[in-house]
């Protein structure tokens, strides 16, 4: 007997990320720009107070929402550096990384056949996710030459009758745009025009450059009550594998987050949600040496590309860069691949994070600058080499 | 010019361009602003930190304590620096707390240690009182691991 798929999940593409993944573990010595996480190991002093919670026997089940302590330092975080303030009680709920919480909030809010107007490219997730919770995906490009920015204006000519939900993600994965207060202003009050749900995934917030602080969609007037805010540790505190996200919305929405994720979930684990604590009250510092580290290699990857002619824009947040390859005459998949099999560097093609950004490749920094120094040099020679076969042709 | 004197201290021999790129300035400037901090004494020197494990030398580290009467003029500086003068004090900080002086002194010998605390420091008209305690490993040294050195294991792409 072979099993049959369910067709919702057949139709759905795997992450062109995914699929590039398995061609670098194939190979050997290959420097990797295509990782989206933290390079740093977890701060000591987080690890730490993780390890004391399990001396004392903390390994149990939590609140289906979190550990109260948890919801509380969140709820505290976020009123000083969003300036929205939240009831640690009845308005967070903490969850099993940020994906988690995207999935739990769509299928909280959407019937079948509602729209989700999102930024592209964006984080790979968010139209298969959408497609998961009987939503309609509809993305709004954005462009290069508008940094990648979400223009109001572009918003407002895609919103149709069934439109629900906005999502949104600032700082972004993968173009590193951040948006500038105007802008975002007045995407706030289209929101509040269209009468729109704002689901705000705002995981990078903690690191942007340049001294420009994170603009928080909630905390934009009239915006608190429409949207489900998004943040965890895993970026800022570079503790991806702890799994730990977190939603904040009005106390009905989080109700209905709840219901989800205590049958699918139950809760976050444990451990987890101990370093969590830790990192939200005292690892200030620690965030704040490695954000000072990745603006220093944001400078010197941003200048390195220019100087090889991939145009690339000093992107303000998050971890990456995207520089434009379509200079090279090859599609961001033939260029990732090639450049791969020829120089042994991982990029990631700007297509797997949807067809809007194709022309370009995700470069992350987030890796030793050794690493980076390295992987310029090879760009190098790859884009030369690839020049001088043109020429030949 | 705070980021760059942090990046001479991770590893001064970071390359004058890579500096300049990821401090958006140009070589030029890099170097410029780097012999200014030379010149004015802001930096002092360069040094190696050396793993003792790997490269096996007879050299002793001791840590001594110091307990010193302060002079009427100047304080504890005049004789902080007549300790600090001897080759074989690395290092000499003045401390708060239950003794003065905090020196780190490294001879050939324990031999070698002895000699230098009975017969220079302690023969030293201020010195009070001494005490001395020997190295035994290192764990870590100006923020440098000797032991456990990380290397997290990432996947090569992830989203």
């Amino acid at each position: 007997m072979s099993i049959q798929i369910a067709d919702r999940v057949r139709d759905i593409p795997r992450s062109g990320i995914r699929d590039f993944f398995e061609i670098v573990q194939s190979m050997n010595d290959v420097i990797s720009l295509g990782i989206g996480e933290p390079d740093f190991a977890t701060p000591w002093h987080i690890r730490e107070a993780a390890i004391y919670s399990l001396e004392q026997g903390r390994t149990g089940y939590t609140s289906n929402l979190g550990l109260p302590r948890l919801r509380r330092a969140i709820a505290k975080y976020v009123a000083e550096h969003f300036g929205v303030h939240y009831e640690p009680l009845g308005e967070v709920l903490v969850s099993v990384g940020v994906s988690e919480a995207i999935d739990v909030a769509l299928r909280a809010v959407l019937n079948p056949g509602d729209e989700v107007l999102y930024h592209e490219p964006c984080y790979v997730s968010y139209s298969p996710s959408v497609v998961l919770a009987g939503g309609v995906p509809r993305a709004i490009p954005t462009r290069g030459v508008d940094h990648f920015v979400l223009r109001a204006q572009a918003l407002e000519r895609a919103i149709t009758p069934r439109s629900k939900v906005v999502m949104l993600n600032f700082p972004t994965n993968p173009t590193g745009a951040t948006m500038p207060a105007d802008e975002l202003e007045r995407i706030a009050a289209i929101c509040v025009k269209h009468d729109l749900i704002a689901l705000s995934d705002e995981i990078y917030s903690e690191l942007t450059y340049d001294s420009v602080s994170h603009p928080s969609l909630a905390a934009l007037p009239g915006m608190k009550e429409r949207t489900i805010l998004l943040h965890g540790v895993s970026k800022a505190y570079a503790m991806t594998g702890w799994r730990i996200g977190f939603a904040c919305a009005p106390q009905a929405v989080i109700e209905a987050m709840m219901k989800i994720h205590q049958y699918s979930i139950l809760c976050a684990p444990i451990m987890g949600q101990e370093a969590a604590i830790e990192a939200l009250e005292r690892g200030e510092q620690s965030m704040l040496n490695m954000r000072r580290e990745y603006e220093l290699r944001r400078n010197y990857i941003v200048r390195g590309l220019n100087e090889l002619g991939l145009e690339c824009f000093k992107p303000r947040g998050a971890f990456y860069v995207f520089p434009k390859i379509s200079s090279t005459g090859l599609t961001s998949r033939e260029f990732s691949l090639q450049l791969l099999r020829e120089k042994k560097v991982a990029v990631v093609p700007g297509s797997a994070f949807g067809p809007s950004g194709e022309g370009h490749v995700r470069c992350s920094y987030a890796t030793a600058l050794e690493q980076i120094k390295i992987a310029i040099e090879r760009i190098g020679e790859f884009c030369s080499e690839l020049n001088a076969r043109r020429a030949a042709a | 010019m705070e980021a760059l004197i942090d990046l001479l201290q991770k590893n001064a021999l970071t390359p004058r361009e890579d500096i300049a790129r990821m401090l958006d300035l140009t070589t030029e400037q890099v170097e410029e602003e780097i012999s200014r901090l030379e010149r004015e004494g802001v930096i002092l020197g360069y040094q190696t930190i050396i793993n003792r494990e790997k490269w096996d030398t007879d050299i002793v580290t001791a840590v001594i304590e110091v307990k010193i009467t302060p002079e009427r003029d100047g304080g504890f500086d005049r004789i902080a620096s007549r300790i600090a003068r001897f080759e074989e004090v690395q290092t000499c900080y003045l401390m708060s707390g239950g003794y003065d002086l905090l020196i780190i002194v490294e001879a050939e010998s324990l031999r070698g240690v002895a000699a230098f605390v009975a017969e220079k420091l302690s023969t030293i008209g201020a010195v009070q009182s001494t005490s001395t305690h020997f190295r035994l490993k290192t764990y870590k040294e100006n923020g440098a691991f000797h032991h456990f050195e990380q290397t997290p294991e990432r996947l090569s792409v992830s989203p």
